[in-house]
């Protein structure tokens, strides 16, 4: 590893291909919105390590973009998994799987 | 590169391939709070306290304890009868193991040309908070008109319906 950064970097990768093949692959609908989660969280540690060894740190560019990507992410989170809840009040069931037709 | 940061982050992959791979939802949901820790200590490391601290508050605090609530109250605590997986889980596997062939060969690639300055950022929360309310107040008001529409949608999303006359 000759970079500090690019080991940021390859972690970050490494976890956005973890939540991709969590939302992908499981059934639950819970645990496609953690891979999403986790997609965002990478998404965010990019953001930093660019911020720090970055040639502006002190214009904080990277680091307002993680904080706000940090609270859009609480958003989407309270959004989706009440939809979840209002899913499995309709259907009873939150394997995706299951969920192939849109009447409610 | 030193030790420290190796064994960050192989508490952040570790915690992010158990909350995948796991079977029950509890331990699954148990083992993302361990990756959001990783990745906040991660921030911490990269002298970001602010973002730190506001990681921790923010997924451990909150959205760690919501996905908990979630897996509770649709009853996901008991294993599914017909496995975890779902029935296209290889095109899954194939699409994330490309997905991430590529965005590792973009960085081995190009890591002659990533910055490196290595001097550690002079930024306190001072400052941080000057710049949300000077240079981006507006998306700091947008974040806020956002957080509070989600809010209102998500309750108005799961709140309980009346039943309703059958015509």
């Amino acid at each position: 590893m000759t970079t500090p950064l690019a080991g940021y970097l390859l972690v970050a990768a490494l976890l956005f291909a973890i939540g991709i093949a969590g939302a992908l692959v499981r059934r639950n609908a819970i645990l496609v919105l953690i891979g999403i989660e986790l997609m965002l969280n990478a998404a965010n540690l990019n953001l930093i390590a660019f911020w720090r060894y970055g040639p502006h740190p002190e214009l904080l560019t990277g680091m307002m973009f993680a904080i706000f990507s940090i609270a859009v992410a609480a958003a989407e989170a309270a959004v989706g998994l009440g939809l979840v809840i209002s899913i499995h009040r309709h259907t009873n069931t939150t394997d995706l799987d299951k969920m192939n037709r849109m009447k409610g | 590169m030193n030790a420290l940061f190796y064994l960050l982050a192989a508490i952040t992959i570790g915690g992010g391939l158990a909350s995948v791979l796991l079977k029950h939802l509890v331990h699954c949901a148990l083992a993302t709070t361990v990756a959001f820790a990783g990745l906040a200590l991660l921030f911490l490391q990269l002298d970001a306290q602010f973002a730190g601290f506001a990681q921790i508050l923010v997924y451990i605090g909150a959205v760690a304890i919501l996905i908990v609530f979630a897996i509770l109250l649709t009853r996901g605590a008991d294993l599914p009868k017909d496995g975890v997986f779902s029935r296209t889980w290889f095109v899954g596997l194939v699409i994330a193991a490309g997905i991430f062939a590529v965005l590792a060969w973009a960085v081995l690639e190009s890591v002659r040309a990533l910055p490196q300055h290595n001097a550690v950022p002079a930024v306190t929360v001072r400052d941080i908070g000057n710049a949300l309310v000077g240079r981006y107040v507006l998306p700091l008001e947008i974040v806020a008109l956002l957080l509070t529409a989600a809010t209102i949608g998500a309750v108005i999303v799961a709140m309980h319906e009346k039943e309703r006359p059958k015509p």
